[in-house]
């Protein structure tokens, strides 16, 4: 179990800044919001990905479709925890068929989370593109995976954790990194 | 979670509300273009069916196919059981093979509990039903109707009165239901001839009628059982029609349910017995219902037995990152 305090990597500035960006460069990259669906992996995925919809309707001066996709039933390690309690996937009305889907999540580690994501969006459609915009790129993928959209890349050792919190869950926008004690 | 469903009394509030919730997850892989999820590819579930039936073990089979597990099909008759062979070598032969989980119905009350302490098994075993003891899954789908109907899927069913007419004295259903209904909060009456109620029923957590027409004005849901006339060596009430005059859901005693109320019978039904026809297919009927709700329900059955590690199995050094 991580320590509740470690040190501080991004405030809530920094964390502000860093979607807005993400925003931003979403739209660059896709030219527009024609056809984006953007999907939150929970729990905090959920969370940035309603503030990055937000962020992109103001500047485009209209809503975008945004959903969650709980991915447990598609993990590979379900064998080697407790079985874990789900968590609602919504997907907006219309579905996935042809659209430009960017997963949003807090922390891209191992990558076996958004490999379990592209494996349930398979099941529910078939977007046009899948693209992945995570808050913080911890590195030690063990897929060969990537992110489109990174809001920090830190560099962490194994025993560290990242602990993202978000005013909604949380009470506040901070990234911390501490020492896991034990292993 | 326990590693056995066998009763719905092993199940507290929060494992109840657990599989209730996953059930509503699970219920939305009906409505996906792919009917499937990985979840339990490579596991083997046994359907070990020592008494007929329909809609239970084909519901299971669903379920367990949905979440990709191999499903082996046993039943009592065309098997070696007809030659004689006991529950014990029988178990031992699919603890061979290789089962993950062991769907048991069995005529014999208790036959689940033995099968699951005799140590015949390293898997999970699920009470689909013995004897006139338990039907623990029935009980938790329809839990997750009423649920649905009366409470919009989510949380408990505190303040939901329920009605459970007829043959309680030969039914599992009656008896799970009495025990689950009681830990999810919901207050139970159970209506009936006292020829059909068990030897003990006032210490169930639920009160007593003999009088269907001045209960079935105050309750959400009314639950026909089936008269289990194959179970019946005696007479237990004078005549069909007598009973089905007194305990029998019609359209008379359908208009006096406020408004609002379902009906619900855990199938087969015996038609013009304890209910008419008008009132099994009528709009306050959610029998239909209870049967496409059994296959979710099954799944999280299934997927919380099943696709975790025992907590003794789990090294948590060498997890590594999720």
């Amino acid at each position: 179990m991580g320590s509740t305090q470690g040190r501080m990597v991004l405030d809530e500035g920094d964390l502000s800044r860093a979607l807005t960006r993400i925003a931003h460069q979403i739209l660059e990259r896709n030219k527009g919001s024609s056809g984006l669906l953007l999907l939150g992996i929970p729990t905090r995925g959920v969370q940035l990905a309603n503030r990055l919809a937000d962020l992109i309707s103001r500047i485009e001066g209209f809503d975008i479709p945004v959903g969650t996709l709980d991915v447990t039933l598609h993990r590979d390690d379900l064998r080697l925890r407790p079985s874990r309690t789900l968590t609602p996937t919504l997907i907006p009305v219309g579905g996935l068929e042809g659209r430009i889907v960017v997963l949003v999540d807090d922390v891209l580690f191992s990558g076996r989370t958004i490999r379990a994501a592209l494996d349930a969006i398979g099941d529910i459609g078939r977007p046009s593109a899948v693209q992945l915009a995570v808050l913080i790129d911890r590195g030690h993928r063990q897929l060969p995976i990537r992110a489109d959209y990174v809001g920090k890349n830190l560099p962490t050792a194994m025993h560290e954790a990242v602990k993202v919190s978000l005013n909604e869950i949380d009470g506040e926008d901070r990234v911390t990194i501490s020492e896991v004690s034990g292993e | 979670m326990n590693r056995h469903l066998l009763s719905a009394a092993d199940l507290s509030v929060e494992d109840a509300l657990r599989v209730l919730d996953t059930a509503e997850e699970m219920s939305r892989v009906a409505d996906a273009p792919v009917r499937k999820l990985p979840t339990l590819r490579g596991r083997t579930v046994v359907n070990l069916f020592f008494e007929d039936s329909t809609r239970t073990r084909i519901s299971f089979e669903a379920a367990a196919k949905r979440l990709s597990a191999d499903v082996i099909n046993f039943s009592a008759k065309g098997s070696s059981v007809s030659k004689g062979e006991s529950l014990k070598d029988t178990a031992l032969t699919l603890e061979a093979m290789g089962a993950d989980a062991v769907v048991i119905r069995h005529s014999a009350s208790g036959a689940p509990h033995r099968l699951a302490h005799a140590g015949w098994l390293h898997g999970s075993v699920i009470n689909a039903g013995d004897g006139t003891h338990e039907h623990p899954t029935q009980a938790l789908l329809d839990s997750f109707t009423m649920r649905r109907h009366l409470r919009n899927g989510k949380g408990d069913l505190a303040g939901v009165r329920v009605a459970i007419v007829g043959d309680v004295l030969h039914s599992r259903v009656a008896r799970s239901n009495v025990l689950l209904l009681a830990t999810l909060g919901a207050s139970v009456t159970l209506v009936a001839p006292p020829t059909l109620l068990p030897v003990g029923v006032e210490k169930w957590p639920c009160s007593i009628s003999y009088d269907l027409d001045s209960v079935i004005t105050k309750v959400d849901v009314v639950m026909a059982l089936r008269v289990q006339l194959e179970r019946m060596s005696d007479a237990f009430f004078p005549s069909a029609r007598e009973y089905s005059r007194r305990f029998g859901l019609d359209t008379v005693r359908l208009a006096r349910l406020p408004d609002g109320a379902i009906v619900m019978h855990p199938g087969p039904m015996n038609r013009g017995l304890e209910i008419s026809a008008e009132a099994a297919d009528g709009l306050r009927s959610v029998i239909v219902e209870q049967v496409a709700n059994g296959v979710s329900v099954r799944m999280a059955v299934l997927y919380l037995l099943l696709a975790g590690a025992p907590l003794t199995d789990i090294d948590y050094k060498t997890l590594g990152p999720s």
